[in-house]
């Protein structure tokens, strides 16, 4: 079939509608620029398609999961790491599970709102201890677009002046639930940090949105639109600027280059009625996701262009990272037979633990925060699986009915979220053989852990362990060994996958310069966290938004002087 | 197999109403999984996980049954284990009693029971039926604990809209022996 040219020309064409794209639509459009989005998934508004507030016993499945909404049937975000029609494969001896998200606000409809700036350190770790980059931009650069991204979506938080945790503007936090002081009393014991959470959760109104009504259930995407997801905060403003053409279910499958050299749209695959499009733009920003970013990048050969475009350095695809991912979940006898009391509150932790420690008294690099668990949760599928573990016998009877009720909400759980040191056999390149059911070429993963991610995932087990420990209480599993990596989650699980299109000052070892713009190809810019040089210990989106602002800011900049 | 969302929510209803004329006049409900044997092994199971007591119904009071025979379906992944597992708890009672499950006397089932719902010392040779009954009583409490009867019987009492987030009350404070720090 005939591609099918749309006759009208964009100023910029943006390839994702998640924190990358959703913020760049947003500056570029109030910037003047008509912008078109193209966004792989279907429409998606929480106001009308959340699912907050339904019980469980609404549905038939009680909220289990599916193979598009593996986090539970009720949850904000359709995507998986399975998607039907879309497969990646792995190189032998490779586990890599790649999520993506398919709507529009992509992984922001669900995601956890824990909003960490990247400290000084993060941007120049390799100055500080030889591993890894340093980036072509330090925290000074980002500084101030991290404060106004802080008053245009609004986080909760705390000043602590601690060092590489850069305080915010803050809205005042939750107060901590009650198991959750008890987990402080225990982690202060320990003499380990632990703060309020700090969360892009309303908890005074903002900018025309009211505050958090503590529910609990930020992940199913929140109808008064009282968190962060782009669909919420960013696609809204851009389209008031009537600017903004939003095409969905547009799988793109090509940047389109012109004689110059320079880009001059997208091509894309309707999944709908399966046909290709072409859409022309003067500049194209790709914030698909680091990996599929990469994909695309690397799919967009031509003659000029034959190892991909903007990919001269051969780095298109490389210095792939995901987060440190362990979670240990403990018994605490003193939570059975808990106070009936509602502890919803904000659709997650009310307290967190930063990194704490020195590394010089270690023997891994870089840290990891803690991210804790628990209390009276509206009951959904799963609840209170594995009572064994909890009563130690299981059991069945008038006896096991009454340990479910005394052993609701007893248990607490940690999760360490840790640094991953981007390394050479981490990366994603084009597979030689298959195609998604689009006819596009897929992924093909490389992956492997350093000892310095294992090193740090036996230092988080037993750091967990020691804090349930302390609480009084036992872990509801056995220490996992060496073989098992200390239970460190496989590559991708925690979806913070970044890398994959660094930034750097030199040509030949980066994809991109300081501002996100490709080496290569002048009008072609990256949005997503795909030019992140670090994965520090704090969950990516807070950084991807700052650097998303930074870039469209610069890229309007650019098209006022006439550069682009 | 798997449903549709319309296939899955026409599922319910049936489910929804075949409890209701049940409940009117004694018509069962049928299962679209579980063949009528197994179906009846896992009625006799389900209350025996989670019996009625002076707090809230049975978990067939509470449509168990008819939500495993969903989740069969829903997820196909399931079957093979849910489907061998009857089977194995039905050759272990024809060893011992020359019956099926079902057959047995509610003194039998029980003995079977204490041999395989206690996981701290099972008897030698029973591992797969531990296996088996550990992951139906977890689907068993997912099927009770989160209906309308579950919900109020464990107190929880949020999804709800809070005008003001104020903290734990005293009363949860105090049982813990925390504080709020001023």
């Amino acid at each position: 079939m005939q591609i099918i040219r749309r006759s009208e020309s964009y100023d910029v064409c943006v390839v994702g509608s998640g924190a990358g794209g959703g913020m760049a639509a947003k500056v570029l459009t109030e910037a003047g620029a008509r912008v078109v989005l193209l966004e792989a998934g279907g429409p998606w508004d929480s106001a009308k398609d959340s699912k907050m507030a339904t019980w469980a016993y609404e549905s038939p499945r009680r909220g289990a999961g599916t193979p598009t909404k593996p986090f539970g049937e009720f949850d904000g975000c359709v995507g998986g790491w399975d998607l039907p029609g879309e497969p990646f494969t792995n190189a032998p001896g490779t586990t890599f599970d790649w999520f993506r998200a398919r709507a529009l606000g992509g992984r922001t409809n669900h995601w956890g709102r824990i909003s960490l700036r990247f400290g000084p350190d993060d941007f120049k770790r390799k100055s500080l201890d030889g591993l890894g980059d340093d980036w072509a931009i330090s925290y000074d650069d980002l500084h101030p677009y991290f404060d106004k991204l802080d008053r245009l979506v609004g986080i909760f938080g705390s000043k602590e002046g601690l060092p590489n945790e850069p305080d915010g503007i803050f809205q005042p936090p939750p107060k901590p639930r009650c198991y959750e002081l008890l987990i402080k009393e225990a982690a202060d014991r320990l003499k380990i940090t632990c703060i309020p959470s700090r969360m892009s959760i309303l908890t005074r109104p903002l900018n025309g949105r009211p505050a958090c009504h503590y529910c609990g259930q930020c992940g199913r995407g929140c109808a008064t639109h009282s968190n962060f997801s782009s669909t919420s905060v960013l696609i809204p403003p851009a389209l008031a600027t009537g600017k903004l053409r939003i095409i969905t279910n547009a799988m793109a499958r090509e940047v389109t280059t012109g004689s110059d050299g320079l880009a001059t749209g997208v091509s894309y695959v309707n999944t709908i009625d399966r046909r290709e499009y072409q859409v022309r733009a003067r500049i194209v920003v790709l914030a698909a996701s680091a990996c599929e970013s990469a994909r695309l990048l690397l799919n967009s050969k031509s003659a000029r262009f034959p190892d991909g475009l903007a990919n001269s350095s051969g780095t298109v695809g490389k210095y792939l990272t995901d987060t440190t991912g362990v979670s240990v979940s403990g018994f605490i006898p003193k939570l059975a037979d808990s106070v009936p009391h509602n502890e919803d509150g904000i659709g997650g932790m009310h307290l967190y633990m930063p990194w704490w420690l020195d590394n010089k008294k270690l023997d891994f690099p870089r840290g990891y925060h803690i991210e804790i668990g628990g209390g009276r949760h509206a009951p959904t599928f799963g609840v209170m699986g594995g009572i064994q573990r909890l009563n130690g016998v299981g059991g069945y009877g008038k006896k096991l009915k009454d340990d479910y009720r005394r052993f609701y909400a007893s248990t607490v759980n940690f999760s360490g979220r840790g640094e991953m040191i981007p390394n050479d056999n981490c990366y994603c390149e084009i597979d030689p053989r298959v195609v998604d059911a689009y006819g596009i070429p897929v992924l093909r993963f490389h992956f492997t852990f350093a000892d310095h991610e294992i090193k740090q995932a036996k230092h988080m087990q037993e750091t967990f362990r020691e804090i349930i420990h302390e609480m009084g209480g036992t872990p509801t599993s056995a220490m996992p060994s060496r073989e098992q990596l200390y239970g460190l989650a496989n590559g991708g699980r925690i979806i913070h996958e970044v890398g994959c299109a660094r930034m750097g000052a030199d040509p030949k070892t980066s994809v991109v310069n300081g501002d996100c713009q490709a080496h290569d190809v002048k009008n072609l810019f990256v949005a997503d966290g795909g030019p992140f040089v670090t994965n520090a210990d704090k969950n990516v989106t807070w950084t991807i938004l700052a650097l998303s602002m930074r870039t469209s800011e610069r890229i309007a900049d650019k098209r006022k002087r006439g550069d682009l | 197999m798997v449903w549709t969302p319309a296939e899955a929510q026409q599922a319910h209803e049936h489910a929804e109403k075949s409890r209701a004329a049940a409940a009117k006049t004694g018509a069962p409900f049928k299962p679209k999984f579980f063949t009528a044997h197994e179906y009846a092994t896992v009625n006799v199971l389900v209350d025996l996980i989670i019996p009625r007591d002076d707090r809230s119904g049975s978990a067939t009071d509470a449509g168990v049954p008819p939500f495993m025979d969903f989740m069969m379906i829903d997820d196909p992944n399931r079957q093979t284990a849910m489907r061998g597992g009857l089977a194995y708890i039905d050759h272990e009672c024809n060893a011992r009693f020359e019956k099926t499950f079902v057959a047995c006397a509610d003194a039998q089932r029980r003995a079977l029971l204490d041999d395989i719902a206690f996981t701290d010392d099972p008897p030698p040779g029973l591992s797969h039926a531990v296996a088996f009954f550990n992951s139906f009583r977890d689907l068993t409490a997912s099927g009770f604990w989160t209906t309308k009867m579950g919900i109020a019987d464990l107190q929880y009492t949020g999804n709800v809209f809070v005008d003001e987030w104020k903290g734990c009350p005293s009363a949860a404070l105090n049982k813990l022996g925390v504080k709020y720090s001023s």
